[in-house]
């Protein structure tokens, strides 16, 4: 039997992956919701954003920094993509909308494996985030808390981005009825891209504090990507909260389940989906709508 | 999709043949190795399940390495631990291993469709390399994979002869995709192929002419398991090795870029999908400093062919062999245009209101809510054999619901629906159908990539073939009998001169004729129809009325129409429906006359609401 401490610093290391898978999700979720389709470069945007940080944490010394710039150059890929490419898939069959973007998502990955090299690059904690602390039952790295502060932050930028502002008024009205926005003179357009936009930002910022645990490689993306799927399926695809619950859930069932057995950690959370989908197809806090 | 007669049919099994046996002349003229076009045959397997499953059927799967893998491994290690020392026993238990897992696997996912498919295939992809790589690495050897596979054999004249690599190897794994790709063609040319095609088409019709669907995409899906479990097999006996990124998520991607480059929906797109990318991959591996770059550059063509060419390489030349071979039949072939509608045969005269027949549909009570909202509150009416009934209300009354409630495409949140005796309430759009009810959509649901004539077809084949038949080795063509059905329904509402013309090319009021033509395939007894006349000029609709009125002479109709002119002269009886609850019922002179009826109309509710 695990002893508490050990149980405990699992329960945490749990909540900070939640925390990120909630918030890599959440932009999953929030494109989805809005543009009607699944984007398979998210894992992608996720490697980029990671490697954008890193260079500017090499270039300036400051982790700040780098998560700024990471999370900005990545939101301004997607705004290009969107701009350049995915605008033309709208009205396309929705295999296509699949394809393209995981077409997108494989270019980028060797982009920067071309650009690279395919090596891991290790990612030092940013100064603040060293040592370790005791907390009474177990020692447990400051970072990795400071990682759950930093993504639950995010989550509630975009939460108040979402529920609190007029463009998230208009993400929310889109995603109950798209047509209706269009026929109000509302300029969908400009607002796809920016959603895609946002979407893509909270992949790459999720890439950049996520980079000194996992450290940077091309194909971070595709485990967080499946990962992610797997999130928003068990929370239901297209809601915001069922993103966040269904992060947790994930952190949870990986880090607690890799305590008792790690080589069923992965295969414990494919079978948590594979049981959701048998007893809730549309998810925990899936949306009737669109399926 | 052309209509093969017999010479003609064969043609791309006799080219395959041909070109299977000269590769080995030609490859080396060409520099191509043995090793590279055994490598892209065991792709081009692998990709003919994939192409049933996603090219013919619709479904984009992202995790057939899944049954690559099992198929594999199951095979391999089966030959190393000395269990079975037949290949042949140990590539068909790899196989039907493989099959297990797909029908597994694929009832699952199939719960859902679209992009959760996608997602779902992709995630047990993924939970299938885990469970190699860590729980089954004692078996599997992780992320070693599995050496030692032995070469297969061959028992010629009583000696036995070990395959060596190379040629020997090629002609092996060629003669088993040869035997796959004619037994591919032969399921996709079956009836249970047509089906298929038609589901890619319209999922939504599918089901609503009376084929199981569900039924029909997991065996789409597990026999996708058994192409790429034998491809798995195939792929371990080639290398000597098994090889753990056969489970890899690269591989199903990979398999999706082949297929999607060379062309989906043509069986032979995979393999060429395939040739290119092993051949660039092994073009630029002489270059030290490109030899990571030909994933790059295989990843941006798949981008530029999706963008610009959706069908693919081989999709795009067939269309265009296609197009110059209608532009010379159409050249030689007189146009097929001289009378657009003969008119129907017998106009009915409303005669029966006077004596009713029994009940033939009885609606107890019948309501659909969504959450809060109450689109048909309570409904309890009878429809009579024989008669015309009208459902006329405003907008919004809730005529569309409840007729898709008594057809079984919406299952009723309350009450009860009986026809000839039967309690039908929750049986479905499939069963209903079987029974002799059938639909037509306010909307057209047509099959839009098939003929005219094909697009009856579908629907008869479902009403002589059942819910669900495999009979995947009979060919489409052997069976007369369904054209000769299908034209004599064409016929009726006026098409057959355009039977093999394209859906896409008829008209507005053409396409509105074939919604009705469709639903006739199962010799409806009761036939809905929402909103037949909608968006039809006015010549249009007087045919359409006369059409409308000789159906009704054969059989009982329910009729949902906004067209007040159209209503009064076909309908024997009419019931009106506000805020979904009867306001009246009765005779069109009853109707008229009423006053709660012209206040609905004319008081409340505008009468000319756009429908």
């Amino acid at each position: 039997m695990p002893s508490l401490g050990l149980f405990l610093s699992q329960l945490f290391n749990g909540l900070a992956l939640g925390a990120l898978l909630a918030l890599v999700a959440s932009g999953l979720t929030i494109i989805f919701g809005t543009l009607g389709f699944v984007n398979f470069a998210h894992g992608a945007l996720f490697a980029f954003g990671a490697y954008a940080g890193y260079l500017t944490y090499q270039a300036s010394g400051s982790f700040v920094l780098a998560l700024v710039v990471g999370a900005a150059a990545t939101g301004v890929l997607g705004l290009l993509l969107e701009w350049g490419l995915i605008r033309r898939y709208y009205s396309r069959p929705p295999e296509d909308q699949i394809l393209v973007t995981f077409g997108i998502g494989i270019v980028i990955v060797e982009s920067l494996r071309a650009t690279f090299g395919g090596l891991t690059l290790n990612v030092p904690q940013p100064s603040w985030g060293n040592g370790i602390l005791n907390l009474h039952y177990f020692f447990y790295p400051v970072y990795r808390l400071q990682v759950l502060g930093i993504a639950a932050l995010a989550l509630f930028a975009l939460y108040l981005l979402i529920y609190w502002t007029r463009i998230g008024l208009i993400v929310r009205a889109g995603i109950e009825d798209p047509l209706m926005v269009r026929m109000l003179g509302i300029r969908v357009p400009r607002i796809l891209t920016l959603v895609f936009g946002i979407g893509a930002l909270a992949a790459g910022f999720a890439g950049v504090v996520d980079s000194p645990i996992v450290s940077v490689a091309p194909d971070v993306g595709s485990r967080v990507l499946v990962e992610s799927f797997v999130v928003v399926v068990i929370g239901g695809l297209g809601s915001f909260p069922g993103a966040i619950i269904g992060g947790l859930i994930a952190g949870e069932i990986l880090s607690l389940t890799s305590m008792i057995n790690p080589a069923y950690s992965d295969v414990a959370l494919y079978a948590a989906m594979a049981l959701v989908l048998f007893l809730l197809p549309r998810g925990l806090l899936g949306t009737e709508g669109r399926i | 999709m052309t209509r093969g007669t017999g010479g003609r049919a064969l043609i791309p099994e006799g080219i395959m043949m041909v070109v299977l046996l000269a590769l080995p002349w030609l490859a080396p003229l060409l520099h191509v190795t043995a090793d590279v076009l055994a490598r892209s045959l065991i792709w081009g397997l692998f990709g003919l399940g994939f192409d049933i499953l996603f090219g013919f059927t619709g479904l984009l799967s992202f995790g057939q390495a899944a049954f690559y893998g099992t198929g594999g491994f199951v095979a391999a290690w089966l030959l190393t631990s000395q269990t079975v020392n037949s290949v042949a026993l140990a590539l068909l238990l790899g196989t039907a291993a493989a099959a297990v897992y797909g029908l597994i696997v694929g009832y699952i996912s199939l719960r859902r469709v679209g992009i959760y498919f996608a997602m779902i295939t992709l995630a047990f992809g993924e939970m299938s390399f885990f469970l190699e790589n860590s729980p089954l690495s004692a078996l599997t050897g992780g992320e070693n994979g599995l050496p030692g596979v032995p070469p297969p054999g061959v028992e010629l004249f009583g000696h036995s002869y070990t395959v060596a690599s190379g040629w020997p190897m090629y002609a092996l794994i060629a003669a088993i995709f040869f035997v796959g790709y004619v037994i591919a063609r032969r399921i996709i040319r079956s009836p249970y192929g047509m089906v298929l095609r038609a589901i890619r088409t319209n999922p939504r019709r599918t089901p609503a002419v009376g084929h199981d669907v569900q039924r029909y995409k997991l065996s789409a899906f597990v026999l996708a398991a058994v192409y790429a479990g034998l491809a798995g097999g195939l792929l371990g006996l080639f290398q000597g090795y098994m090889p753990p990124d056969a489970f890899y998520l690269d591989t199903s991607g990979q398999l999706v870029l082949s297929t999607v480059i060379g062309g989906r929906g043509t069986l032979i797109g995979p393999l060429i999908g395939a040739f290119i990318w092993i051949d660039l991959r092994d073009a630029l591996q002489q270059f030290p400093a490109l030899g990571a770059t030909w994933k790059l550059l295989f990843g941006a063509i798949f981008v530029l062919i999706v963008t610009l060419f959706r069908r693919g390489i081989a999709g795009e030349i067939g269309a265009l062999l296609e197009r110059r071979r209608r532009a010379r039949a159409s050249l030689r072939a007189p146009a097929a245009t001289g009378q657009r509608l003969a008119p129907p045969a017998a106009t009915r005269e409303r005669v029966r209101a006077a004596r009713p027949g029994p009940a033939i549909l009885e609606v107890q009570n019948v309501a659909k809510r969504y959450g809060a909202f109450t689109a048909v509150a309570d409904i309890s009416l009878e429809v009579r054999e024989g008669e015309l009934l009208a459902i006329i209300g405003p907008n919004g009354a809730g005529k569309s619901t409840l007729l898709n409630v008594l057809a079984g495409d919406l299952e009723p949140s309350a009450g009860r629906i009986v026809f000839r005796g039967s309690d039908i309430t929750r049986e479905g759009v499939i069963e209903v159908c079987h029974r002799g009810i059938s639909k037509t959509y306010q909307i057209n649901q047509l099959f839009p990539d098939f003929t005219v004539c094909e697009n009856v077809e579908i629907a008869v084949l479902a009403h002589t073939r059942g819910r669900f038949r495999a009979d995947c080795f009979r060919s489409l063509h052997a069976d007369r009998s369904r054209r000769a059905k299908a034209e004599q329904i064409l016929d009726k509402v006026g098409l057959l001169p355009f039977a093999d013309h394209p859906t896409a090319e008829m008209s507005y009021g053409e396409k509105r004729r074939l919604e009705i033509a469709i639903a006739l395939a199962n010799d409806p007894k009761l036939l809905f129809m929402d909103e037949p006349l909608a968006g039809m000029s006015p010549v249009e609709r007087a045919e359409a009325v006369q059409l409308i009125g000789a159906l009704a002479t054969e059989r009982t109709v329910v009729l949902v129409e906004h067209d007040m002119d159209a209503v009064f002269r076909l309908a024997d009886r009419i019931v009106v429906m506000q805020n979904g609850v009867l306001l009246a019922e009765g005779t069109p002179e009853q109707i008229q006359n009423n006053a709660d009826v012209q206040q609905a109309y004319l008081g409340g509710v505008e009468e000319h609401e756009p429908a």
